[in-house]
């Protein structure tokens, strides 16, 4: 569908913002600073309307120059005092893991099925608002390095470099956020149509 | 003999860095038999192409 002009709508305008302005806040845990990138990614795109006319994908597309704007912003500061130091990690620990058994087992329920993944998933409005509500019940220290690793692309050095953490303590945070995603995804979006 | 916890943290480390020819061994003989692992790993290589955009047709299986 084609729109010529794609910022046209006020009120998806503000919802589009407002989205941008949580995914934002999330990444830099700074008020001023995520309306600032918010500002510029929101300037930046309209400056570049005129190029743009598939309104399916506008939002995959102000949210690509959200990225670069966030990933600027994180790179550019290398110490993030908001982030628990590593003595205190709490969420570090496997220990309180309820997938497994006490052998390290899938327990039954919870054991990986086939997903059907269909090609046009990505563009499926309905499934990312299950991701999100599923990425929301993640706690926000995991759902935040899995944001910066697989949305915003930063390396786990980056990672690393700017939270102040360990690289191993980076892996089991991202192993941790998986685990849950996946499992919520399974039982909300893959496993849902047999299910309920 | 691994376990499906450590198959799953080190399916999931991959995607961090790459495995050793131990790890990678280990992991083959793993998921050899156990379909709920085989499945984790092919829904981590999901997730990353979902989430960073880049899936393509021939990417499903």
């Amino acid at each position: 569908m084609n729109n010529p002009r794609p910022f046209a709508d006020n009120e998806e305008l503000t919802e589009l913002r407002q989205q941008m302005l949580s995914f934002a806040r999330l990444q830099l845990s700074d008020e001023q600073q995520a309306e600032d990138v918010v500002q510029e990614a929101l300037a930046g795109a309209l400056k570049n309307a005129a190029a743009f006319n598939r309104s399916a994908s506008l939002k995959t597309w102000v949210f690509a120059i959200l990225k670069n704007k966030i990933a600027d912003a994180l790179r550019g500061r290398y110490r993030q005092p908001q982030m628990t130091d590593i003595d205190d990690c709490k969420d570090c620990s496997l220990a309180d893991d309820q997938l497994f058994d006490e052998r390290g087992h899938w327990h039954k329920n919870d054991r990986p099925q086939r997903w059907d993944a269909p090609e046009q998933l990505v563009h499926d409005e309905h499934f990312w608002r299950v991701f999100d509500r599923c990425l929301d019940a993640v706690p926000a220290e995991q759902a935040r390095v899995f944001m910066m690793r697989e949305f915003i692309e930063l390396d786990s050095q980056e990672i690393c470099a700017a939270l102040e953490l360990t690289t191993s303590n980076l892996h089991v945070l991202l192993y941790r956020a998986r685990l849950r995603l996946r499992e919520c995804l399974e039982d909300h979006w893959f496993g849902a149509g047999e299910n309920a | 003999m691994m376990n499906c916890q450590q198959a799953t943290r080190l399916m999931s480390e991959a995607q961090e860095r790459p495995l050793s020819l131990k790890e990678q061994a280990e992991l083959k003989v793993h998921t050899l038999i156990c379909s709920g692992c085989r499945q984790f790993g092919q829904q981590m290589l999901l997730l990353r192409q979902l989430t960073r955009g880049t899936r393509k047709p021939d990417d499903q299986d």
